[in-house]
């Protein structure tokens, strides 16, 4: 039984698609999530408007996980040297604990709290008569036992709900120790929609408590951040050995492998990358407002995607020698990627994929499977919005709804003595007149071939009508999702924490990726699902001896 | 250095939590509502509590794991989550169809005050309920106790619907405890060597150990049947398995319908798997087959066969507070020496049952209910041992002290067959033996110098 669907034509139109997925529904989900799945029609320049960054519907088996996992989990998870103190029943810092794969160097200083899950674990005590005693001890032991630069309070639902002042903690204990920033996230689970509210509260803090703390002057000629990248895998790394190469210096990762001041540091460097428009592209324009830091979206998924994106970091600089090392690097590169490449897509060209994950994954991945020759005839996002489908240009229309309403959006000024614009006007305006972009992102639709169908949200039974009706060669999501599709004899990878390898970005990634997909497409075992008395039962009426 | 920042010098800590033993209790309720056949467990809380159980449940068993939750907003928070659950009620009978919807709270629903008996109540009240179909709900506030009372908790909800007939059923009531699959379909084969008719509640086996064959089946052949949890009540007594995970809803059955119960340890190793055996055979009044016999004494066997690796070797180790109860005095059993014995979960009875089952070893054992990861790791650096038994976590103690370790408990996540080969009952003393011996004596080979490098041992 092979699931492999080698015809042009799709078995079934968008549309019967559609309509099959939501038969199933009670008539007012499917009014929701008809919002929510969008048969892709864009023509010329018309994108068309999918409903996104919305409710999740009670009952379903959705992807999504919450505020907490966006803003411990995600974007603070990673950075090894803040000692990360979770508020809270145990459960949630248990969850958040090593089970995203953000590889981790503990370099010179060797600070590295990543292996620790610290919580307060809090009691029923706790809950009736307030947890802010406890927490200040437990922030005074953390303290005691490891003498950390940083102490970082993650607020759970309860905290929020009793009333916990954590942030006056928070600060009481700051000025007490005088040398160990202590700083809180009100990341209750209940706030928002899903992870991308965490996302939000956990770069506003970053920007307010941590950012502009190190005036110090880095040494490196071309100085940048690089924004929205978590090193699942080492993908943080490989593009470190990428910059290094071209003479790049990154002054800070938002927030793979990063450090306290990395962040620290941030307002010095002079263009920043952003990789997950999503979780990030708020914290860009901040560092824009407040220091004058121009920011532009870059992809390093994919090998002709890396290499576009050190090309547009290059001629941002305007330096011919940082263009000509950007191009010997390119050229080093690309052969054995190249060889990987006509190697792997013997064996993958013409396969279809399906992805559903994250708030820029489901569109950077697309360009691996381009260059593999596959087609991706269905993706969305598990957390994003709409401009994440359609573009920024959206942003001023987007509707603010009780549940972003209560997600801070900071108001930041230029800084009176650290305002210093990158690039005169003229400057700017001769790279834009070059057809240089700042600051935008044209989203996942536009790049979406016509028909294909573009679903905010997916969930659990869309996954399997999905699968069953489209018949993919291949499926990409989360771990929760990776064994009911699997059971169906479809291949899944997993693109938030990868389940194992890595990393897949950069030239090196690249290489792995095309390994990995072509042992996942062309592995024996999905030839394996039924055994031969099934796949040929009329055989098997009578003992017959050769 | 992966643990570098723990010190060897222990401070008491009050407040602070280092790298739990523990997690919290709706997880233990989804993995016991996952015993229920045609269930669909159900988070009532934030989408996040349900998307972490639902991961690290799929992570150790590398199986789907459906659950739905009624993704509370801020809104619920305030308003309460009446309105999310009823529209969860009918999206989950629309959409999944299941059997049973098993419900279980969080720390969120818990805090706002939400009473599922209420709204099951209104649920009912106004026809969302299908005709043949169950909602069954768990108050498990992860602001106390542990994952292991979760679990007991949602038992305990199985158990509550029994509806004696008034005509007994000829069956024991067996509950297993928080084992894997293969540890149910172990126990059931014992049962149905010693001729034993009985309902396990919960079963895991057939709902997470399932096969791949082309097909995906959100609710597959395996767990326990709404039938006969109602038939319950009916038996004719309730064995159950782990004083934390199961006696919690014999005693209930025995309290409300007059079921007596007997309450034992898991049947990890000899001793507890010779209880085991010997109070079924009382119980059921049947004798014991010649081929448990058998099992017995190929386990002996082996002990004796290995003794010289085991004798004296000091061990570490930290799980749920069944589990260590039966895995310390399997240790001792094999004359190693249990030295640091760590659980996350509360109860001063632990430390008691411990204590009582090391009492003749010429040491005194570190033992702490409502311990951590990082105290046992800190008794490590003072006394040093020659093995660690645990979950997967303490893979991180492992490499920085070069410890050999077993995997054991929950979770697992690295290394697979849990779900497949059981360490319950003589043929599971075996594996774990098994286990042991090869984490010992691979480290023996790794570092014995050339000159006595043994081929036989």
């Amino acid at each position: 039984m092979s699931s492999t669907n080698n015809t042009d034509q799709p078995a079934w139109e968008p549309a019967k698609v559609k309509a099959e997925i939501l038969k199933r529904y009670p008539a007012k989900v499917a009014r929701k999530r008809a919002k929510q799945i969008l048969i892709n029609e864009a023509l010329g320049n018309e994108t068309p408007e999918i409903s996104a960054n919305i409710r999740t519907t009670p009952g379903i088996i959705t992807m999504r996980g919450c505020t907490y996992a966006g803003c411990k989990g995600v974007i603070m998870g990673p950075t090894r040297d803040i000692v990360n103190l979770v508020h809270g029943p145990i459960g949630c810092s248990f969850y958040a604990w090593l089970t995203r794969r953000n590889q981790t160097d503990a370099g010179p200083d060797g600070a590295n709290f990543m292996t620790y899950a610290f919580s307060t674990d809090m009691q029923d005590s706790d809950i009736i008569f307030g947890g802010e005693k406890k927490l200040t001890t437990a922030i005074q032991e953390a303290y005691d036992l490891f003498h950390p630069k940083s102490i970082a309070i993650f607020a759970t639902c309860p905290v929020g709900l009793i009333g916990d002042d954590i942030h006056t903690v928070a600060k009481r204990m700051k000025e007490k120790f005088g040398d160990c920033n202590v700083y809180a996230f009100s990341c209750e689970g209940y706030k928002g929609v899903s992870q991308s509210a965490g996302h939000h509260i956990a770069n506003n803090q970053v920007f307010r408590h941590i950012v502009g703390e190190n005036d110090e002057v880095k040494p490196g000629r071309y100085k940048i951040n690089l924004l929205g990248e978590y090193n699942i895998g080492g993908d943080g790394f490989e593009i470190d050995r990428i910059f290094k190469k071209c003479g790049i210096t990154n002054i800070a990762t938002f927030s793979g492998n990063s450090t306290y001041d990395q962040f620290a540091s941030a307002h010095t460097a002079d263009l920043n990358a952003v990789m997950c428009h999503r979780s990030i592209n708020y914290v860009a324009d901040m560092l824009e407002t407040k220091y004058g830091i121009p920011w532009i979206k870059v992809n390093f998924i994919g090998a002709d995607a890396t290499a576009k994106s050190l090309r547009k970091i290059a001629q941002y600089f305007g330096d011919q020698a940082l263009t000509d090392t950007v191009e010997r690097v390119i050229a080093e590169e690309m052969p054995a990627v190249l060889a990987a490449r006509s190697d792997v897509r013997a064996r993958t060209e013409g396969k279809t994929a399906m992805l559903f994950v994250g708030g820029s994954r489901a569109h950077h991945y697309q360009e691996l499977f381009t260059e593999l020759g596959m087609k991706t005839i269905s993706a969305g996002y598990e957390f994003a919005h709409r401009d994440d489908y359609e573009g920024r240009q959206v942003i001023p229309t987007l509707e603010v709804d009780a549940d972003s309403r209560n997600i801070e959006e900071i108001r930041v000024e230029a800084d009176p003595t650290r305002y210093q614009p990158r690039k005169t006007p003229e400057e700017l305006k001769a790279l834009t007149e070059a057809g240089y972009k700042f600051k935008h992102y044209e989203g996942l639709i536009p790049d979406m071939e016509q028909g294909s169908i573009v679903i905010d949200d997916l969930n659990q039974y869309e996954a399997e009508r999905l699968v069953e009706l489209l018949k993919p060669d291949l499926f990409c999501a989360g771990i929760k999702e990776k064994f009911s599709i699997q059971k169906l004899g479809v291949p899944m990878k997993q693109l938030h924490s990868y389940d194992s390898g890595g990393p897949y970005a950069g030239f090196l990634g690249a290489i792995n990726f095309y390994h990995e997909i072509d042992r996942l497409v062309n592995s024996r075992v999905w030839s394996y699902m039924k055994a031969p008395w099934q796949q040929h039962p009329e055989l098997s009426a009578s003992y017959v001896w050769e | 250095m992966l643990l570098r920042h723990t010190p060897k010098e222990i401070t008491e800590r009050s407040a602070l939590t280092i790298n739990p033993a523990k997690t919290c209790q709706p997880i233990g309720a989804m993995y016991a509502a996952l015993g229920i056949h045609g269930c669909l467990p159900h988070s009532h809380g934030s989408q996040g509590c349900c998307a972490y159980h639902r991961s690290t449940l799929t992570r150790h068993y590398k199986e789907p794991i459906s659950a739905s939750t009624s993704s509370f907003t801020e809104g619920a928070s305030v308003f309460g989550g009446q309105a999310n659950m009823l529209q969860a009620i009918d999206n989950i009978f629309a959409v999944y169809d299941p059997e049973v919807i098993a419900i279980h709270t969080t720390c969120l629903s818990e805090t706002i005050g939400d009473d599922l008996k209420q709204i099951k109540k209104k649920a009912e009240a106004e026809g969302k309920i299908p005709k043949g179909k169950e909602i069954i709900s768990a108050s498990t506030p992860s602001y106390v106790g542990s994952h292991v009372t979760g679990f007991s908790s949602m038992v305990t909800s199985m158990a509550k619907l029994a509806e004696p007939t008034g005509k007994k059923n000829g069956k024991l009531n067996i509950i297993p405890g928080w084992v894997e699959p293969a540890d149910m379909e172990e126990i059931k084969r014992l049962l149905n060597l010693l001729g034993v008719r009985s309902i396990l509640f919960p079963d895991t086996s057939g709902v997470l150990n399932g096969p791949l064959s082309g097909e995906f089946k959100m609710f597959p052949e395996g767990g326990v049947t709404v039938k006969e949890l109602k038939s319950t009540g009916d038996s004719i007594g309730t064995l159950a398995l782990g004083e934390w995970c199961s006696a919690e809803a014999a005693r209930w059955l025995d309290a409300k319908h007059k079921v007596p119960c007997r309450v034992l340890d898991l049947p990890y190793g000899l001793k507890a798997t010779d209880r085991f055996i010997d109070v079924l055979r009382t119980l059921a009044g049947v004798s014991v087959p010649e081929e448990i016999a058998l099992e017995r004494g190929q386990l002996v066997d082996m002990i004796s066969d290995m003794h010289q690796y085991l004798y004296h070797q000091k061990v570490a180790l930290v799980g749920d507070p069944d589990q260590m109860i039966a895995m310390t005095e399997f240790l001792v059993s094999l004359d190693m020496w249990p030295m640091h014995i760590v659980t996350g979960t509360p109860g001063k009875r632990f430390e008691e049952r411990i204590e009582a089952i090391t009492k003749d070893l010429p040491y005194q054992v570190n033992v702490r209910a409502k311990g951590d990861m990082y105290l046992l790791h800190q008794w490590i650096k003072n006394d040093p041992v020659d093995l660690l038994i645990g979950n997967t976590y303490c893979k991180y103690i492992a490499r920085d002290e070069d410890l050999p370790l077993v995997r054991f408990g929950f979770p697992i996540l690295d290394r697979q067959g849990h779900q497949y080969f059981p360490t319950v009952g003589y043929k599971g003393g075996l594996r774990l033996l098994e286990k042991i011996l090869s984490a010992l004596l691979d480290r023996k080979d790794r570092d014995a110098p050339e000159q006595s490098f043994e081929l036989v041992l």
